[in-house]
């Protein structure tokens, strides 16, 4: 999603990492370790700030044998893979139809003035994003939206501000480890 | 109350666990069939109950198993569906998320059924927590000797694994899929050859939605006739509904099909009627690719027959008056609701999720957006509405895959049944600036300038 950064990454592919790297790789017959490649990218961007740089996405091709070009055609086709630094706390509301007929896009206007950020856009601390996604499958919960590996549903204007108090208290798991 | 075959454990507390699904009957269809069946007579079953495919095409499971190739010799894989994108539909993942153990069982029944020992479950990448909970209880059922080598002293061995996509509705396609569990982007497979003959790494493969395999355990144990004696005529056995829009209840509904519409939207025991009592408009009943149908043949077909949830009925009259079953994405709108604005939502949809391999796709469905977004924001021509037409015409059937339809369709059957609606906002631009223009003002009460304008 979103352009090509040049921002310089630190890229730290710990013990912890490879191991969770190499039981995913084991899923696959010795000769298809490409197969591998979806999920250790999400794996690989949970452990890096949520994006993959050039050199990061290099450095997984060098684990799976593979060309480079085989992880930038792949991260450039899927959106849950960000190609630039975003706000640590992106809040993905869905905007498609079900989410509209239970008012997503007052909620998506309310949350853009309450952090004073466009659509697409980062807070200048880092802290927030505000992105418009498309069909979440929780279409029965609406209006929803996606921060890391989880869903807040059945949102109001009251629960969205709850959600950013926990977020700046840091109270909110990113990632399901 | 209707039969429940999928939802009838969830509510138990502690179902999500290994040990609390086995205390309730959990893994019994894999000691049945491998202890006493053959994978043949496990398929015969499903043949026999007329499962069909619970992901939105309809095609019978037991069919798709039968064409599975068995002479090659080369390895056979069952993959499991769970990409769970179409708007509307949010019922794989209830089941996934709440009763895991279930598809699980499912899985490993379905695959000894197609003699496969190395099977995948491919589910959408946003579904991270679901994804991660599949793969504890795939952890559980490994611990517990329902996996790996020589199962029950079968001879059977399986192993079974979880893989998450990256955010791409088009990887809900089968061959898209299966490109996806490969480690590419998710560009659809020219068929033939279908992946029964060359699907996962070029093996023989079928590829079942979640609800479909679900439903495997309950055949097994129950006798395939059983199941199909559940339902009506060629629609047998029970269908997970998603409803969600302007509903008083929305969520995942277990249904016997053959219940009527008109019953599911009113009815406690599902929708619990619309909300704020106002009135219906339209109904999208399976998945936003399928036709929209408006009021007056919502809870009828239009030959004067009470509408009823099966394949069958809801797509009586054709594209002409009716609609399908599609994945059971029950979306439903009430006056408020501008079609316009929802084509456009849709498009938009699809236009986004496009993979961009067919021209036709690729550009038609921005086309489809751009037009539709200037109508709606006050800027359409007359002529834009014979354009859109021609536009989706061009799309449907001259793509791979079926996403070049599902963005016609929505488009065509907007136009065909609401056609007023879209000369409303090209003739009076200055009446739908707001974008909640029909919530004061639906649409029945301004339809007359229409109408005067048209004499």
């Amino acid at each position: 999603m979103g352009e090509i950064s040049n921002i310089k990454q630190n890229i730290n592919i710990s013990e912890a990492l490879m191991a969770r790297i190499n039981e995913l790789i084991s899923h696959y017959p010795e000769d298809k370790r490409k197969s591998a490649l979806l999920p250790v990218l999400h794996e690989v961007q949970d452990a890096h700030d949520n994006w993959l740089s050039i050199e990061l996405q290099d450095k997984v091709a060098e684990i799976l044998h593979i060309k480079p070009v085989e992880v930038y055609e792949v991260v450039s086709f899927y959106t849950m893979f960000n190609r630039r630094p975003i706000g640590k706390y992106m809040f993905e509301f869905c905007q498609t139809s079900c989410c509209v007929t239970r008012g997503v896009e007052n909620l998506m206007d309310y949350a853009c003035e309450k952090l004073g950020v466009g659509i697409g856009e980062t807070t200048a601390d880092g802290m927030f994003e505000i992105r418009g996604v498309e069909c979440l499958g929780a279409c029965g919960y609406a209006p929803m939206l996606q921060l890391g590996d989880f869903y807040h549903e059945n949102l109001s204007k009251e629960k969205f501000d709850q959600l950013v108090e926990d977020c700046k208290a840091g109270k909110i798991t990113l990632h399901d480890k | 109350m209707g039969r429940k075959i999928l939802l009838d454990k969830i509510n138990i507390p502690g179902i999500k666990t290994y040990e609390v699904y086995r205390q309730n009957g959990g893994y019994a269809s894999v000691e049945k069939a491998l202890k006493q069946m053959t994978p043949d007579e496990v398929t015969e079953e499903v043949k026999t109950s007329g499962i069909r495919g619970r992901g939105g095409a309809g095609f019978p499971v037991g069919m798709k198993w039968s064409f599975i190739d068995k002479k090659s010799g080369n390895p056979r894989h069952l993959v499991c569906n769970a990409d769970e994108s179409e708007p509307g539909t949010f019922k794989d993942r209830y089941l996934m998320e709440y009763i895991p153990h279930l598809l699980i069982e499912g899985m490993i029944t379905s695959s000894y059924a197609l003699g496969a020992n190395l099977s995948y479950i491919y589910i959408r990448g946003e579904y991270m927590w679901v994804y991660k909970i599949l793969e504890r209880a795939i952890a559980e059922a490994k611990a517990a000797g329902w996996l790996g080598k020589n199962i029950l002293g079968s001879g059977y061995d399986l192993d079974l694994y979880v893989q998450v996509g990256g955010g791409a509705y088009i990887c809900g396609e089968e061959t898209a899929l299966i490109e996806s569990l490969e480690g590419k982007r998710g560009n659809p497979r020219i068929k033939p050859p279908f992946p029964a003959v060359k699907g996962l790494w070029q093996n023989p493969t079928v590829v079942n939605n979640v609800e479909s395999i679900s439903a495997v355990p309950w055949i097994v144990m129950n006798t395939g006739a059983e199941y199909a004696k559940i339902g009506i005529e060629r629609s047998t056995g029970t269908k997970l509904i998603s409803a969600s829009g302007h509903i008083k209840n929305p969520g995942v509904y277990e249904i016997e099909l053959g219940v009527s519409v008109e019953e599911f939207i009113n009815s406690d025991e599902y929708c619990g009627g619309m909300i704020d009592d106002r009135p219906l408009k339209a109904l999208v009943p399976g998945g936003s690719s399928v036709p929209i149908l408006p009021a007056h043949l919502i809870y009828k077909t239009a030959a004067g027959t009470d509408r009823l949830m099966t394949y069958e009925s809801l797509s009586d009259g054709g594209f002409a008056t009716g609609s399908m079953l599609g994945s059971g994405g029950f979306i439903v709108y009430n006056d408020t609701t501008c079609i316009v604005r929802n084509t456009w939502n849709f498009s938009r949809f699809y236009h986004h999720e496009s993979c961009g391999q067919c021209t036709p796709c690729r550009e038609g469905t921005g086309w489809l957006e751009k037009i539709l977004w200037r109508i709606e924001n006050g800027q359409g021509r007359e002529e834009d509405i014979e354009l859109l037409w021609s536009i989706q015409s061009k799309i449907e059937g001259n793509t791979i895959c079926p996403l070049g339809d599902a963005a016609s369709w929505p488009v065509a059957a907007a136009i065909r049944h609401f056609k007023e609606e879209f000369e409303y906002h090209i003739r009076f631009p200055e009446k739908i600036k707001n974008r909640d223009h029909f919530v004061a003002e639906p649409f029945d009460k301004v339809r007359h300038l229409v109408a005067k304008q048209t004499v």
